[in-house]
């Protein structure tokens, strides 16, 4: 009975499954994806059980495909993150996120003396690395490291 | 360079920097040119800076041109609340360039992306201050000859001194060698021996200058301030390491030049200041020339 109720909610036609969130990121990617502001019906779940992650998340969202650019600034958050593409009940296609050459937005620069931390500035960084995410402020070029990453 | 902010010393390219450099030259051979006149140069000082101001001014001043602005904020309506965007917006209607110093990391970027009229960076925070580089570029250029395979000391405060960054990053253009001579707790920041190993730039930290000194082509000074050392102890152990006296200058090279980006406290002993290859107050009215350089080629003038 219960497991029938989950699957008359999961089943979606078409549109997007974004997999392998860790749980404590769902709502930092709701945010990212401004999913808020859509209007199309959306499923959220959290803490399943992940071998790879521990406790994941996962969001269905019907009739929506995204731009790359617009899905990778996800891969700050959910950098183990899979998206499976699916047309009429189907998955198909399947992709990983990458972290961009540049993020807008999303993240804090950790200077606090930075212009962006003091005047409403919308920050700007380059991807110094992405393996170990490292990023340069565009404004006060400074480096903010994987372990300073604060999602606005 | 036309139209073309100077927010960061990397905005320009190794040919840009040369091309600043040959036109200040011209300036110093003929420095009372009126090419500025019925131009505006507005300079925005967010905190008080009279000397950099003072050699911005007197550049424009001597070009025929024309200057409005305000010395710090307080008389300012910034003081009242006003954003940044709406004071570089406005006074982007009353200029043709802006010269702009402010407290903030970063607030030079920003300012050039909403003003309509160039900006020039007279110093952001702790960030860049790229005309005190390209008046250093200058004068070494000048005492040297070349900017090319010169052996540069770089003394003192290396870790939160901006000027030796920005130093750091324009010379590595011209194939130097660099001798960082600092306190252990002041060291060079990672980032930017990183940098000069990626570019195969080679390089020496030191905790002592005296017995190397004789290799030096330029000697950078820069003041340590007590602030910087989490232990007062550790400070008033390493001050006197970093005071460079006449007497050191004894066995140098003929061609040595000392640079300092003033105001010195004590990191120059006052016996220095006679000595012919003490450079750094020809050094100082050497930035009159180059801001005048930077501003006629952003205004398209030169
Ligand atoms: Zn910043």
């Amino acid at each position: 009975m219960t497991d029938k109720r989950i699957l008359s909610v999961s089943a979606i036609k078409n549109g997007t499954v974004i997999d392998h969130i860790p749980a404590n990121s769902l709502f930092k990617v709701i945010s990212i994806l401004e999913l808020d502001k859509l209007d199309t019906q959306m499923t959220f779940g959290t803490n399943f059980i992940s071998k790879k992650l521990g406790q994941k998340a996962l969001i269905k969202i019907s009739n929506k495909f995204f731009e790359d650019a617009e899905i990778d600034k996800i891969a700050l958050v959910a950098p183990e993150a899979k998206l499976n593409i699916i047309e009429d009940y189907q998955v198909i296609e399947k992709r990983d996120v990458e972290v961009p050459d540049k993020i807008v937005g999303i993240v804090k620069c950790m200077n606090p003396n930075c212009v962006t931390n003091n005047e409403n500035v919308l920050t700007k960084f380059d991807v110094i690395s992405k393996k170990e995410v490292t990023l340069k402020c565009c404004y006060c070029e400074k480096i903010t490291d994987q372990d300073h990453l604060k999602i606005i | 360079m036309k139209n073309k902010s100077l927010i960061s010393i990397n905005d320009y390219t190794p040919e840009e920097l040369l091309k600043i450099i040959d036109i200040a030259g011209e300036f110093e051979k003929n420095p009372v040119q009126d090419i500025l006149r019925g131009k505006v140069i507005a300079t925005l000082f967010f905190e008080p800076s009279t000397r950099t101001r003072l050699s911005f001014e007197s550049a424009v001043n001597r070009l025929g041109g024309r200057i409005i602005g305000f010395t710090d904020a307080s008389s300012s309506s910034v003081k009242k609340g006003e954003s940044l965007k709406d004071t570089i917006r406005t006074v982007s209607n009353y200029s043709d360039l802006i010269v702009m110093r402010h407290p903030l990391d970063g607030s030079a970027r920003y300012a050039s992306e909403v003003a309509t009229v160039p900006v020039v960076n007279a110093g952001d925070g702790a960030n860049q201050h790229p005309t005190q580089c390209l008046l250093d570029l200058f004068s070494i250029k000048k005492t040297q000859g070349t900017l090319e395979n010169l052996n540069i000391f770089l003394v003192g405060d290396l870790k939160y001194g901006r000027t030796v960054h920005s130093l750091l990053m324009a010379m590595s253009n011209f194939n130097p060698t660099f001798n960082f001579i600092s306190p252990e707790e002041l060291r060079i920041p990672n980032e930017y021996k990183l940098f000069l190993d990626k570019k195969g730039i080679k390089y020496y930290e030191h905790l002592d200058f005296s017995d190397i000194i004789s290799k030096a082509d330029i000697v950078y000074m820069t003041r340590i301030q007590r602030e910087r050392f989490s232990d007062p102890m550790e400070y008033e152990k390493v001050k006197n390491s970093y005071v460079l006296h006449n007497y050191m200058l004894k066995d140098t090279k003929d061609n040595l030049k000392i640079l300092h980006p003033l105001p010195r406290v004590n990191e120059i002993s006052e016996d220095v200041d006679e000595n012919e290859k003490a450079y750094y107050f020809t050094q100082a009215l050497n930035g009159v020339f180059t801001r005048q350089a930077i501003i006629s080629s952003i205004l398209g003038l030169k």
